[in-house]
């Protein structure tokens, strides 16, 4: 599903100058850096908490819609977020495998999100209360992501660009079913119709916050932009995104819950675009410091899915000794 | 194999920087140094590559081609994968 604006990476680094500026060189002339490649400390960390952040939010972001799979309400939206939420699990897989050329293994990564030391994209943090949630997630939070990492496909770094190409193509259909599932609402009894309000209303914001703070206020962005691994500043993604969302919206007769949002002329260079109200940094910052209403939950849901699970990679080493050994007989037989 | 028979490698080459590895032939070499430096001779005469994979052929796992239905024929019944399962208006724009 989704990256986050990035949330504390150290991207310094103490190589000299030269090698420095050799460096910016190649990202300059748009080469991509390959994991063999020389690269600065401070970029390679930069990227292993980036790529490591972005595959939990994929994995974590499973469970706020893995909870409405059995109350889906036809077999088609059953079969539809079934498969979306298993695109999701596939997505995590791509990026822990692009991280892992890094150098970071999979087991470090695991369980820093086990013990609750890593980040992940604070939307995951709220709760999924309705159906309706369903459709709104895939409309927003899914179009939200997908805004964010269109632009990743063109990242420096080779594994992370390669793996986003393959996510994008999969993140299209998660947002269309997202939005036939709200417009199916909208256009439905006026009790649907408000169950779709009611859940826009919860969501808008913390969408709006998955962009990361502003610009102003945000550590890492120039650093980041000169390596080439952001593309765009999160405001210019978070402005993209309400521009493209408000005739979405518009069109199925729902309300952004936003008295200041309004259409200016001047904006984005003259073109016109949409100035919005502000947002509620502090809540963004409890949710991501870990006091949103979920961060207990899902990691503790992938705590006890780790836990459960580990019967299964017992047996599973278990059969394949198992199976060199009989192998290792047919063969002896055989000779 | 027999013991003084020189390995088989599969050679995977970089086309241009920022594409993965392409599978593109295979070659037989003594060791990894002579399968890379054959593989050059043999794959890159005309600057076709950036940079270069090899791996003995005895270690990679393929499935069976004749296992191609039961592993791959499930997704074809799958269509809600795809975004044109949807009707999504024109009038939103792009989704
Ligand atoms: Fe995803
Ligand atoms: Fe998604």
């Amino acid at each position: 599903m989704y990256s986050q604006g990035l949330i504390g990476a150290d991207g310094s680094t103490d190589e000299s100058q030269e090698v420095l500026a050799a460096f910016q060189q190649r990202i300059d002339a748009e080469e991509k850096i390959e994991p063999n490649d020389f690269m600065p400390q401070g970029y390679r960390r930069t990227l292993i908490r980036q790529i490591g952040q972005h595959a939990h939010s994929e994995i974590v972001g499973m469970l706020p819609e893995g909870n409405w799979i059995t109350r889906a309400p036809t077999l088609k939206r059953k079969a539809a977020l079934l498969a979306k939420v298993q695109d999701e699990g596939g997505h995590g897989l791509y990026l822990y495998s692009a991280a892992e050329t890094l150098g970071v293994s999979r087991e470090e990564m695991t369980e820093e999100l086990l013990a609750g030391k890593a980040k992940y994209s604070s939307i995951f943090n709220y709760p999924t209360l309705t159906w309706a949630d369903i459709g709104t997630i895939g409309w927003l939070v899914d179009g939200a992501a997908i805004m964010n990492q269109i632009p990743l496909c063109r990242c420096s770094f080779g594994p992370y660009a390669r793996a986003m190409i393959r996510v994008c193509k999969e993140e299209s259909f998660h947002q269309r079913q997202g939005y036939e599932i709200v417009m199916t609402l909208a256009q439905g009894t006026p009790e649907q119709k408000a169950m779709a309000q009611e859940s826009l209303d919860r969501w808008w914001w913390p969408v709006l916050m998955m962009f990361g703070p502003h610009d102003a206020d945000s550590q890492h962005g120039d650093q980041s932009m000169a390596w080439k691994i952001k593309r765009f500043s999160n405001d210019e993604l978070r402005q993209k995104f309400v521009d493209a969302t408000v005739p979405q919206a518009e069109y199925l007769g729902l309300t952004l819950p936003d008295p200041d949002l309004k259409w200016n002329p001047e904006k984005n260079g003259g073109q016109g675009g949409h100035d919005f109200g502000a947002i509620d940094w502090d809540e963004f910052w409890a949710v991501v410091k870990g006091r949103g209403a979920m961060n207990r939950q899902r990691v503790e849901a992938r705590r006890k899915a780790w836990e459960e699970g580990a019967w299964v990679r017992e047996a599973a080493l278990v059969h394949a000794q198992k199976r060199a050994e009989r192998n290792r007989l047919m063969t002896q037989a055989a000779e | 194999m027999a013991e003084n028979e020189t390995p088989l490698w599969e050679v995977f080459i970089r086309p241009r920087n920022g594409l993965s590895h392409k599978h593109c032939g295979s070659i037989h070499a003594a060791d990894e140094v002579m399968a890379v430096q054959a593989a050059r001779d043999v794959y890159t005469r005309r600057g076709e590559g950036q940079s270069i994979w090899v791996v003995r052929s005895a270690d990679i796992i393929a499935s069976d081609p004749k296992d191609k239905d039961e592993l791959f024929e499930p997704t074809a019944e799958k269509i809600y994968r795809h975004p044109s399962f949807y009707k999504i208006p024109d009038e939103v724009g792009h989704m």
